[in-house]
């Protein structure tokens, strides 16, 4: 099942030009700098934006043709504005059971006690939005558009209003949503970071126009995007722990292209974890390298290599079926003569966990 | 007692005037500010205009036209005597009529801020959880704009009750139908009765004074629930 979307909004000094599929699971960032579209169109898929030539198609469901507009109120979707917005005439409970009240008793599937359990919001319920700080407010807006038993959830930035400390406040709550409730989530997003812990598709937006769409992997990984060329250029890589080292203090996690060894986490053996690989701790050699103390090392098959500035490069490299990014100097690519097709060792000196 | 029968009687006028006023606005008066706070039209200034022309107007112009247009030679007389009616000038229906459109701007323009403070976000908040929009003018934009209602009804009560120029010019000054409170205290001051006009006027000085306690106090409370 997918979603397909294609919207043309003129708004005089802002045009959105979409048109892209994707998949009608996990979690799909809306990723670009601010001014290139995203919150129109999370607006645009839900209903919130008048629009006369547009297109959505929610797995077998038609929400918006040149016929048909389903206005917002009629979608079965849950959003979550920049700000929380509470209604400040009602108390938490009464705000959570809002949209409860208003839905057919068929198509309700997630109990209120369950949003209220998953955000953590038990204690707040007969609380006034204006008695809470921005992080619970945040929280109870997540779990009343949970309420509604959303067949799609839309996120605008919901963390962006809040500073760094609520910010890591709500994250393992948006963290717990995406493994326990299987709803398809589009989030709004300027924050790489918050991409890379979440986010398992991107839509690459810049102007109004879609620059790529594909797996988080996948775009951080493409070295024709500006994405690949920042100065925190970095790889994610989804693993499953394999089994902790209860003597060395350690934990292998397994991947397609190998195993990683890091510090022991708390994951019980067989979860899945994401890993982020700055590409400049990655470093090549051309032979295996014994009498290191670098634990991660791979071997590798040059794909790409791009300029970066005028003393080093980004080099992409084919670790089996997943792609990892170094940034090594000019001058090191070529004393190994590095060119695409070139065998060599990727040593990796940190992995962070990213959950 | 001090006030007398006559005096009671064009209180009781009087209270019944700005009542019946008062409603007749809010009822017709919450749809056109709801309109006026949200829409984009380009020419709207021209019925905010047209709204806010009685605070300007002397009310015996508003009155002296309101009388042709309710006399037997005007259009909504005319229309009442082919219907089988009456004319209404000198009628406690024209002074309804005359009070609406006199205190007008004091409801609607409260109630268009108010709507215009609620902002789109709340409504579109209660649109992604699925409430229609009558629903959500009802269950939202309505209580978050409760303060402008009071501050309407209110402005709309009190102003209704000091009218004189218009009730006087269309409603004439018949005692028991039309003689409200402000129009007895003339009377009472061109028959020299400066004690019966004392006590009459201070009743309404009173009362409202009162009012208006009531709505800044209020307003006071709800701003602080505001977000």
């Amino acid at each position: 099942m997918s979603i397909q979307t294609r919207f043309h909004i003129n708004r005089g000094d802002f045009l959105l030009d979409v048109d892209f599929t994707i998949p009608e699971s996990g979690v799909t960032a809306l990723f670009g700098p601010s001014g290139s579209g995203k919150t129109t169109l999370l607006r645009a898929i839900a209903g919130l934006e008048s629009c006369r030539d547009g297109y959505l198609k929610v797995g077998d469901q038609v929400w918006h043709d040149r016929q048909k507009f389903l206005p917002a109120h009629e979608r079965p979707l849950g959003f979550v504005f920049q700000e929380p917005s509470l209604f400040p005439h009602l108390n938490v409970r009464q705000n959570l059971e809002y949209g409860l009240k208003r839905m057919k008793e068929t198509t309700k599937k997630v109990s209120l006690d369950r949003a209220v359990e998953l955000l953590g919001i038990s204690h707040l319920l007969s609380r006034r939005a204006h008695q809470l700080s921005g992080g619970e407010q945040q929280r109870v807006a997540i779990a009343r558009a949970l309420a509604v038993s959303p067949a799609m959830l839309l996120l605008d930035e919901p963390l962006s209003a809040l500073d760094q400390q609520l910010k890591l406040e709500i994250l393992p709550y948006l963290e717990s949503l995406h493994r326990e409730l299987n709803i398809p989530v589009l989030y709004v997003s300027h924050s790489r970071n918050e991409v890379a812990r979440l986010a398992d598709h991107m839509v690459l937006l810049e102007n109004g126009k879609v620059q790529a769409t594909g797996t988080v992997h996948e775009l951080f990984t493409r070295l024709d995007l500006a994405l690949t060329h920042g100065p925190k250029t970095e790889t994610v890589i989804e693993a499953t722990v394999s089994e902790h080292d209860e003597i060395f203090n350690l934990t292998y996690l397994d991947f397609s292209g190998g195993h990683f060894t890091v510090s022991r986490c708390q994951m019980p053996v067989g979860s899945t974890v994401r890993l982020q690989i700055l590409a400049r701790d990655v470093s090549l050699t051309l032979e295996r390298q014994t009498g290191t103390s670098i634990l991660n090392i791979f071997p590798a098959i040059v794909d790409k290599i791009a300029q970066e500035g005028s003393s080093q490069v980004t080099v992409r490299l084919r670790l089996g079926d997943l792609a990892l990014l170094a940034r090594i100097t000019r001058k090191s690519a070529q004393n190994l003569n590095l060119t695409p097709g070139s065998k060599v060792y990727a040593q990796v000196k940190s992995v962070a966990l990213l959950t | 007692m001090i006030l007398s029968e006559h005096d009671l009687t064009a209180l009781w006028i009087s209270l019944k005037l700005s009542t019946l006023t008062t409603v007749i606005l809010l009822l017709i008066g919450t749809p056109i500010s709801w309109w006026l706070a949200r829409t984009r039209w380009r020419y709207k200034f021209l019925l905010e205009a047209v709204v806010a022309l009685p605070l300007v107007l002397p009310p015996t112009v508003l009155g002296f036209y309101l009388l042709i247009a309710l006399g037997p030679h005007g259009p909504i007389g005319g229309l009442m005597e082919v219907m089988g009616g009456r004319p209404l000038a000198f009628t406690f229906p024209g002074l309804v009529i005359g009070s609406v459109f006199y205190s007008m701007p004091f409801v609607i323009q409260p109630l268009q801020e108010a709507f215009k403070s609620v902002g789109r976000r709340p409504l579109e908040v209660a649109s992604t959880l699925r409430a229609s929009p009558l629903d959500r003018f009802f269950t939202v934009a309505v209580p978050l704009a409760k303060s402008g209602f009071l501050t309407a009804a209110v402005l709309g009560f009190a102003h209704t009750l000091g009218e004189f120029g218009v009730v006087l010019m269309i409603g004439g000054n018949i005692p028991g139908t039309t003689q409200v409170a402000s129009i007895a205290i003339y009377d009472h001051v061109e028959s020299l009765a400066y004690l019966q006009a004392h006590w009459l006027s201070a009743v309404l000085l009173i009362f409202s004074f009162l009012l208006l306690i009531v709505v800044y106090a209020l307003n006071n409370r709800f701003r602080v629930v505001k977000p």
